[in-house]
């Protein structure tokens, strides 16, 4: 079976989220589809599998047009997904999983457990899936349950597999093993879509890899091509916005991260020994592809994850154990990556979510009563000041476009004294015109002398904003560049390359690591740790201070 | 009318596929727009509902539905004259009976009318409704607080029976002057109350331990505790009584009666209110109840903002517990003056459908809870008179709830039947059977 789809484009609201994307699926081949979350993958597949219909563009199989009103009908065209989260009931044997919705019966209507539980042996032992289909699936590894959906589908009579971040849940071990049942299955004759971010997965698995940035096809290589060209393409650099900046004038060192170690829930090290330096005025970007720490290191950082090893320090104050309280109150300002889940509360007003780290201080509080006033009296400043675009100051955040919801959040956290300013993907769908505003106030901070962190996925945001970026990946850093560094360079640092110019990553590193001993209190820096002007001439520094 | 349901459903589907945030948007503004309305017409509707069943399940009325061929205008004469009766009853039972009026002007003087009670006879109903809806309120309270912080607060009878305990053990084992005896044992009914709410939101805060787990097993424990106090003298049991039964309290610990000893109306009322006005107060113009309403509505950002997630739940559950306790000492010092293993009645459950019916905010409570109330107290006259039994109160209670909880089918049936008629008048006009 052959699949294409043709001019795909979706909007939700103003936001476009696929925008007029052609893709060919060629029988018995596996189709990388690589991008960053919210690049529009997940959306093209669910247009695919029927749960949403395009605005614009067509689906057709063996060339003949499909209209997809629901999954029903992506099933009866031989189309499977297996979801990120699995759609398995815990309590349900794999039989039953496997059978839920196409029942098998026989008179008078019982179900028919034994043929059930036939084909799945029987579908298992063809494609190598080994599945107890009487193992109660909560019982089951990850690795094993993902294999039930792979099943689920196949009895479906499937031809085409979407595998969502198939990888996202599995473990070393685990993924090599998906990696032989996908090419069984290709070997059988199945198309595989497979999503993914991870380069290294994606060459080692597909014979076609197409690349989405920002809901559209930016690109399409073959597996040959080299991790630094599908980083760059990735992350892309197109749009040349660039905000108009001095050089930085870096000050002292105001956040000071030293071997930082943040693991998740699983035990696995998430940020793995992170240390850097931010100097008052100075915006340090930290680059890399998502997925690799960022998220975790910036909730540490925020105290909302406990880190299990190093030291976070402001100003010489050891913040490490703090609460993320105590922390506003030291001076961070936050914009966190996930602004409705974390920055925002939807159904609270404009007016309040102004004031929701602040509610408690003056002039919003007096002793245990809110200043109702002063609080009114603040959101009509800020929304002037911001350009907040809303009816009034009463109406739900909620309501509100993404850009707005963003200059709400800036707005508050801009409005209070902070000596760092941590922004995690901060303008991540938004319009044009708002990251350009988002991005003027950013370097405003920085010439206020704030210490400025920035995590964006964006290649073109940390290029516009950074003095220096540092490179992410797995939880450690690769390297600091400054920002002249070629994107080509940048690109083999996040796919994980070594650091092939310690000398220079050294400097950036710990502006001062070569002068010091590392406990001392630093004082101010000479030229040489400037981002903007990266000193070839630093040959002192400690080899493997980037790490 | 099946065709317009699908259509309207059809309207519907495709107002939510137009995207995530607009469907939302619309959603919100429906839900919120009538919120008011629905609860009204679920009130009406329960009524109706409660009617009906009234009607149709006493012996006359399905005697003459019998005869309904032969004499249909009796029938329906019948099974009208029942389901009105019990409702008129009902109304003069917690509201206002006419016949007290007349009662009073018969009397030779207005002074001696006073003196014999007959004015007071008048505002007997009123003040029997407002001495049902003293716990209510307060119990409401108790599950209407927390669940603006996004707790459940099932166990309003755990913590109702807290502070019973306490008021009751304060109000006959210590002796104390006229006004402080008094605020001892009510402090002491919200003392025990909160320890109970404590217990449950420290569990929570530190063990993760769903509240509405707890809540529900602490119903269980207290209720059994009650029993077992009870049922030693060395313990709480009055000595010399083979009865699960207090000793009754001091007098110097009854709440002072508001209005004269005809009515049983007492301070107890004006606490709720009061109550009521402090958690208003709380949740709308203080920190920390922005603090409550923030993590009710999205814990993760409180967190983020910096606020205490845990150290929240811990003290509003505390303090609903305390609301809870105050319902139980409210009870015993005002109307019931001792305990025994029955007193905390059904007061911890209908706080649930209180808090709901009231949408969870303070003045909801108060309205929901004299509403409640006027049902309580209306119910003994309405058997005695009509022979209605007194359940059909809490047939009523559970309809309503029921028909508030689902807001769209109160919209789908009024929705349709006020298009097709033309308003909402119109609708009972047509019946129930059209």
């Amino acid at each position: 079976m052959e699949l294409e789809l043709k001019g795909i484009t979706k909007r939700f609201g103003s936001l476009v989220a696929n925008e007029g994307i052609d893709l060919a699926v060629a029988p018995g081949q596996v189709h990388a589809l690589l991008g960053e979350n919210g690049a529009g993958k997940s959306t093209l597949m669910n247009v695919l599998y029927g749960l949403l219909q395009p605005d614009e563009g067509e689906i057709l199989i063996d060339n003949q047009a499909v209209r997809f009103g629901s999954p029903k009908d992506a099933i009866a065209a031989g189309i499977g997904m297996v979801h990120q989260h699995f759609m398995l009931v815990p309590v349900f044997t794999v039989a039953e999983n496997v059978t839920l919705g196409i029942e098998e019966t026989r008179p008078p209507g019982l179900l028919d457990r034994r043929r059930t539980r036939r084909d799945v042996r029987e579908l298992s032992q063809r494609y190598g899936l080994e599945v107890d289909p009487d193992a109660l699936v909560e019982n089951l590894p990850v690795g094993i349950q993902q294999r039930v959906e792979i099943v689920k589908a196949l009895v479906r009579e499937a031809t085409v597999l979407i595998l969502d971040e198939p990888t996202a849940v599995l473990t070393p071990a685990e993924t090599d093993d998906l990696f032989r049942i996908i090419r069984q299955l290709k070997d059988g004759g199945t198309s595989i879509v497979f999503i993914s971010h991870k380069l290294k997965e994606v060459q080692a698995i597909a014979d076609t890899i197409t690349v989405l940035r920002r809901g559209k096809v930016v690109g399409e290589r073959p597996p040959s091509s080299t991790e630094d060209e599908l980083a760059t393409l990735m992350v892309g650099r197109d749009v040349q916005l660039r905000v108009s900046k001095q050089a930085a004038k870096p000050g002292e060192v105001v956040l000071d991260v030293a071997d930082l170690v943040v693991t998740d829930l699983a035990g696995q090290a998430q940020v793995n020994g992170m240390s850097f330096q931010v100097r008052a005025g100075e915006i340090l970007g930290v680059a890399g592809v998502q997925g690799n720490g960022q998220t975790e290191l910036c909730e540490a950082l925020m105290g909302l994850r406990p880190a299990t090893a190093g030291r976070v320090t402001l100003d010489g104050r050891n913040l490490t154990r703090a609460t993320p309280a105590q922390r506003l109150e030291a001076g961070i300002a936050y914009v966190p990556e996930d602004r409705q889940e974390d920055g925002l509360i939807g159904d609270f007003s404009v007016a309040d979510n102004m004031v929701l780290d602040q509610y408690n201080k003056p002039p919003f509080a007096k002793g245990i009563n809110l200043n109702l006033g002063a609080i009114a009296a603040n959101a009509a400043e800020r929304v002037k000041e911001f350009d907040v675009r809303t009816t009034s100051a009463d109406t739900a955040v909620g309501t509100l476009s993404g850009g707005n919801q963003q200059k709400v959040i800036l707005a508050r956290e801009l409005a209070q004294e902070h000596k760092v300013l941590i922004a995690s993907q901060p303008t991540r769908g938004l319009d044009v015109g708002s990251i350009e505003f988002v991005h003027r106030r950013i370097v405003d901070q920085r010439d206020r002398g704030v210490a400025v962190l920035i995590v964006s996925a964006e290649l073109d945001e940390i290029y516009a904003l950074a003095d220096r970026i540092a490179v992410m990946y797995e939880g450690k850093i690769t390297g600091f560049r400054p920002p002249t560094v070629p994107v080509e360079e940048l690109g083999k640092l996040m796919a994980g390359g070594a650091d092939q110019d310690p000398a220079a990553a050294s400097a950036l590193a710990g502006p001062l690591a070569s002068a010091d001993p590392p406990q001392a209190p630093e004082p101010p820096g000479p030229s040489g740790s400037s981002g903007t002007d990266p000193s070839p001439s630093a040959p002192t520094g400690i080899p493997g201070a980037g790490e | 009318m099946s065709d317009q349901a699908g259509q309207a459903g059809a309207a519907e589907a495709q107002k939510k596929q137009t995207g995530p945030g607009r469907g939302r948007a619309i959603r919100d503004s429906i839900l919120e727009g009538n919120t008011f309305t629905v609860t009204v017409l679920a009130i009406f509707t329960a009524f109706v509902v409660g009617g009906l069943l009234n009607a149709f399940t006493n012996t006359t009325v399905l005697h003459a539905w019998g005869n309904l061929f032969s004499d249909p205008g009796h029938a329906i004469a019948t099974a009208w004259d029942t389901a009105v009766g019990a409702y008129v009853e009902m109304f003069e039972g917690s509201i206002f009976n006419p016949h007290t009026v007349s009662a009073l002007f018969q009397q030779a003087s207005f002074s001696a009318a006073i003196h014999d009670g007959y004015l007071s006879a008048v505002f007997y109903p009123l003040s029997e409704t407002c001495v049902q809806a003293t716990p209510l309120i307060l119990a409401g309270l108790a599950v209407a607080l927390p669940y603006q912080a996004g707790l459940f607060n099932i166990g309003a009878q755990s913590q109702l029976i807290g502070g019973m305990i306490f008021a009751t053990y304060l109000g006959y084992g210590v002796s104390l002057p006229v006004v402080v005896h008094v605020v001892v044992c009510v402090i002491g009914g919200f003392v025990g109350g909160a320890f109970m709410g404590w217990i449950v939101g420290e569990l929570k805060a530190r063990t993760g331990a769903h509240e509405v787990i707890v809540t529900i097993m602490l119903n269980y424990v207290m209720i059994y505790l009650l029993a077992y106090l009870l049922s030693f003298p060395y313990l709480m049991q009055a000595p010399h009584s083979s009865n699960e039964i207090t000793a009754a309290i001091a007098g110097n610990a009854h709440l002072p009666l508001l209005f004269g000893s005809h009515l049983r109306i007492n301070a107890g009322f004006l606490i709720a209110l009061a109550c009521a006005l402090a958690i208003w107060w709380l949740l709308s113009r203080t920190t920390t109840g922005f603090e409550f309403r923030s993590i009710g509505k999205n814990p993760s950002a409180a967190r983020v903002a910096g606020m205490n997630v845990e150290r929240t739940w811990v003290l509003a559950m505390l303090i609903a517990g305390g609301l809870a306790g105050l319902a139980g000492a409210t009870v015993i010092q005002g109307t019931d003056f001792t305990l025994n293993f029955q007193s905390y009645g059904t007061y911890g459950i209908d706080a649930i459908t209180v808090a709901l019916l009231g949408l969870g905010r303070p003045l909801g409570v108060v309205l929901a809870g004299l509403l409640f109330g006027a049902l309580h107290a209306g119910a003994p006259l309405m058997q005695a008179v009509t022979g209605t039994p007194v359940d059909m109160v809490e047939v009523l209670q559970a309809v309503i709830v029921l028909f508030v909880a689902a807001p769209p089918l109160i919209r789908a049936m009024y929705r349709l039947r006020a298009a097709r008629a033309g308003g909402v008048g119109g609708v009972m006009s047509k019946g129930w059977n059209a």
